[in-house]
């Protein structure tokens, strides 16, 4: 039996631009990038193409020097037509031009059957050198899994709080078989269970109230109660020296159509959301796709943000970007680069989402109210002077002032009594939105991580 | 609007790097900021969007929860004035005569703090924080109206310069800012802010017959000399001079008694954590552990057989004489020196409560306990966070060894 978890800290940020639950086929993007800045952990990529090469949907782009059998995958067949360095050759993105129909390098295929029975090293071996490998996420620290590793637990989050989040619904529709397949290569993987975490007021898609084998949690609550890390917390906290897993459901998905197709298909639903998209509605496309088709003749304002994930743990990726291999949503944003007369005295009305009610005081009588927000930081960096909101939007036994504060101080072994194998960036993402001072608390986070793994 | 804009835009080039103010960059961010909220977007990675609330938003917030103490307090230096003086006046003639008492205080005080804040920001390469917006109003509050106002300016950048800038500025301090002004004052030059200086009595003029300017905390206090009973003496206090039930329990709760500027009215001062709390700005569990704890005392020294006469007053009298309101709700709430758990927030308004009234009751020479109490207990409050934060430490290494 699962547990079930209620929680009432949290925020909940409510944005104008949901996505309606329609789906549009578009063509194949022209372009699709894989950028190896998406994995946490990636130890010098070392690339295995060179431009002009040609590739199809799987072969090897690049891997990792430090696991060198986790192959890094093109989500599409093409032509390999730039490799793009930064300061000291450090690899930014390959960029594949992507054929009109994938074709697909074929992997072994496996029956039902076969999929119970192989063992956990054969089945790892067809992970990693597919492609498909870095959609599992170990805990702590947020980095690609290492494939020699046993994790206590596996953690597959199946719904999503942050703002404007694609509902699950609609994004895993039809995929129980794969989520199924997926699921039982995964159980060979842990000595423990794997965990789907699912929201009990929506309704609970048939890809996962349907799973077998695995233990199915109850959440409750606001955002951050759809992270993982939040989850896990609740469920079986990371203590020091443990190992989990996290993926996302469209990881499991990826993993069963391996095994039962015997491909690497990165095809996905996208959530195109925000104020400033015309139509939000979800796309079918695929990892790491340009975004040019999505916005072309869909903006309704020139002077905007797009950023690929969601507006709290987000990339801006300009106009011309791609989608990060994680994201599953696109968002849209208007730029706030304006100043305001007054604009840190002036009554707010009803116009600003605010966690505090030293802004729109009476917001909370309007808990549902949609908001349209530019990415105006409304104010500038500060020291630390507020306390207790932070812990008043993070459901966890975790203290993140003292733990931020650990972090800056570059003190590791506070940062390890106060949690930090516990959190990773998007658990915090709120403290950084609801921050007075205005500190880049992912970015602090993300610099412990760094120096605990380094110590 | 435009033109200010405009105009900013255009001097801004003067200030940034590789212009000829390039000093004072920080001095006209300040200035800035003030007018326009900045223009500065989120980062390229991590929240794009942010809370429209900021520090100076919260800074405000704290500053119109004091209106009410201010307005009030101004009345109150006039109406304890003409009370003195034996003057009948009227409501606005109060309210003038302590208004040209008290803005000069609040003049002073802005102009050194914040003329300090601007030295420093350019000395030290920093932008101008806001936390001085609020200790700026606090100080004139809990001076008393008489205060000459060199004492105000010294006391000012006393506690700014030792009490903030030596720490590293806003958010570093280990004390309140306006409660070192004010001890400041108190230990330098005590014969200005204590014993019968509340009440504004210009030279040579003459006040009624049988005038006393003792407070009720002196009131209590000389009780334990004299063994009387200190609600008598509170009720028949001001009877000789025609001002009958000055100290009644109802005045006092109202604030018609002398004391500091913005200090006497508990029930301002219930307004001003009304607005705090339901702000969400000022922390319910410090203001209401203060109260709570200086009650729970107080019912505690009542329970005591012997003992002074000042222990024997009932423990609700504690709430509204001195500045125990006020410290409560202004000066314990400050989020920098306060603790910072909200576990911890609990003890350090607890432990405030119960020394405000021990040091009332047992140290008369210091009649009031509040001031006192905050900065001891400012002193403390990282020991209590270290307890608390050290408890969440000790679950996370249990919970690892189970």
């Amino acid at each position: 039996m699962g547990k079930f978890i209620r929680e009432k800290r949290g925020f909940t940020i409510q944005l104008v631009g949901k996505a309606s639950p329609t789906v549009k086929d578009l063509e194949m993007p022209e372009t699709v990038v894989i950028k190896p800045t998406d994995f946490q952990g990636l130890y010098m990529p070392k690339v295995m193409v060179k431009e002009g090469d040609a590739v199809k949907a799987g072969s090897p782009l690049f891997h990792d020097k430090r696991h060198e059998s986790v192959m890094y995958g093109s989500p599409v067949s093409g032509e390999v037509v730039e490799i793009k360095r930064g300061e000291k050759r450090k690899l930014l993105e390959i960029k594949i031009l992507a054929d009109r129909q994938i074709e697909y390098l074929p992997f072994r295929k496996y029956s039902i059957s076969e999929i119970l029975t192989m063992n956990a090293g054969e089945a790892k071996e067809q992970l990693v050198k597919s492609g498909v490998w870095p959609n599992l996420v170990q805990r702590p620290f947020g980095i690609i899994a290492d494939p020699g590793a046993t994790p206590k637990a596996i953690h597959i989050s199946a719904f999503d709080t942050h703002p404007l989040a694609p509902d699950y619904n609609v994004l895993f529709k039809g995929q129980e078989a794969n989520f199924q397949a997926g699921i039982e290569i995964l159980k060979k993987f842990t000595s423990g269970a794997v965990h789907v975490n699912v929201h009990t007021s929506s309704e609970v898609p048939g890809t996962f109230s349907q799973a077998k084998g695995v233990e199915v949690n109850k959440f409750t609550g606001k955002h951050p109660i759809g992270c993982v890390g939040v989850q896990i917390h609740h469920i079986d906290p990371i203590n020091k020296g443990d190992i989990v897993w996290t993926i996302n459901p469209a990881g499991v998905i990826q993993i069963g159509k391996l095994f039962l197709s015997g491909v690497y298909d990165a095809s996905r639903l996208v959530a195109v959301v925000g104020s400033e998209v015309k139509t939000p509605q979800y796309y079918k496309t695929v990892t790491g796709a340009s975004v040019k088709k999505f916005l072309e003749n869909n903006l309704s304002n020139d002077h905007v943000r797009v950023i690929s994930g969601n507006p709290l743990t987000g990339e801006n990726i300009g106009k011309d970007g791609h989608l990060g291999f994680f994201d599953l949503q696109l968002t849209v944003l208007p730029e706030g680069d304006h100043h305001e007369f007054l604009g840190w005295i002036k009554p707010a009305g009803d116009k600003k989402p605010s966690f505090s009610r030293a802004f729109g005081l009476l917001n909370f009588l309007t808990p549902n109210k949609q908001y349209r927000v530019d990415t105006n930081t409304h104010g500038e960096p500060r020291a630390f002077v507020q306390t207790g909101v932070f812990e008043a939007v993070t459901p966890m036994d975790i203290l993140p002032t003292h733990l931020l504060k650990s972090i800056l101080a570059q003190d590791i072994d506070e940062m390890e009594a106060l949690g930090i194998y516990e959190v990773v960036e998007e658990d915090l993402a709120l403290c950084e939105f609801v921050d007075v001072s205005k500190h880049n608390v992912q970015e602090i986070l993300r610099e412990g991580i760094d120096l605990i793994q380094e110590s | 609007m435009e033109f200010l804009r405009k105009s900013l835009d255009k001097a801004k080039h003067n200030f940034e790097k590789g212009g000829k103010l390039e000093k004072y960059y920080y001095a006209f961010e300040a200035l800035e900021t003030f007018l326009f909220a900045p223009s500065t977007t989120a980062g390229k990675k991590g929240a794009q969007i942010r809370d429209a609330v900021d520090l100076k938003r919260l800074m405000m917030t704290v500053i119109i929860a004091m209106i009410p103490c201010l307005i009030f307090g101004m009345w109150n230096v006039g109406h304890q004035h003409y009370l003195a003086v034996g003057a009948s006046a009227t409501f606005m003639d109060k309210f003038l005569i302590g208004a040209f008492k008290t803005l000069p205080i609040v003049v002073v005080s802005y102009g050194v703090g914040l003329g300090i804040e601007f030295v420093f920001s350019i000395l030290r390469k920093h932008p101008v924080n806001e936390g001085y917006l609020v200790t700026g109003m606090l100080i004139p509050l809990v001076m008393p109206a008489d205060i000459p106002l060199w004492q105000v300016a010294v006391a000012t950048a006393f506690a700014v310069i030792i009490g903030k800038e030596a720490f590293g500025g806003t958010g570093m301090n280990v004390v309140n800012i306006a409660l070192t002004a004010r001890a400041f004052l108190y230990f330098a030059y005590p014969t200005d802010i204590s014993g019968e200086v509340w009440t504004y009595i210009p030279d040579k003029t003459a006040v009624v017959a049988g005038y006393s300017g003792a407070t009720p905390l002196a009131v209590a206090a000389s009780a334990i000399e004299t063994k009387a009973d200190v609600v008598t003496q509170f009720n028949q206090f001001g009877s000789s001079w025609g001002a009958d039930g000055i100290y009644s329990f109802s005045s006092l709760f109202l604030g018609t008694q002398p004391g500091c500027i913005g200090e006497t009215s508990t029930l301002m001062c219930l307004i001003g954590a009304f607005i705090l709390i339901v702000t969400g700005v000022g922390s319910w569990r410090i203001i209401a552990g203060v109260f709570g704890g200086a009650y729970a005392m107080g019912l505690l020294l009542n329970l005591i057989p012997g003992g002074n006469a000042f222990m024997h007053m009932p423990a609700h009298y504690h709430l509204v004489i001195g500045g125990l309101a006020f410290g409560a709700v202004f000066m314990a709430t400050d989020p920098v020196t306060a603790s910072q758990t909200e576990t911890g927030k609990w003890f350090y308004g607890i432990l405030i409560g119960v020394f405000t009234v021990l040091i009332r009751v047992f140290n008369p020479a210091y009649p009031e306990g509040i001031m006192l109490a905050i900065l001891f207990m400012n002193v403390f409050a990282p020991l209590i966070d270290y307890f608390v934060v050290g408890a969440n430490k000790k679950r996370r290494l249990q919970r690892a060894t189970v």
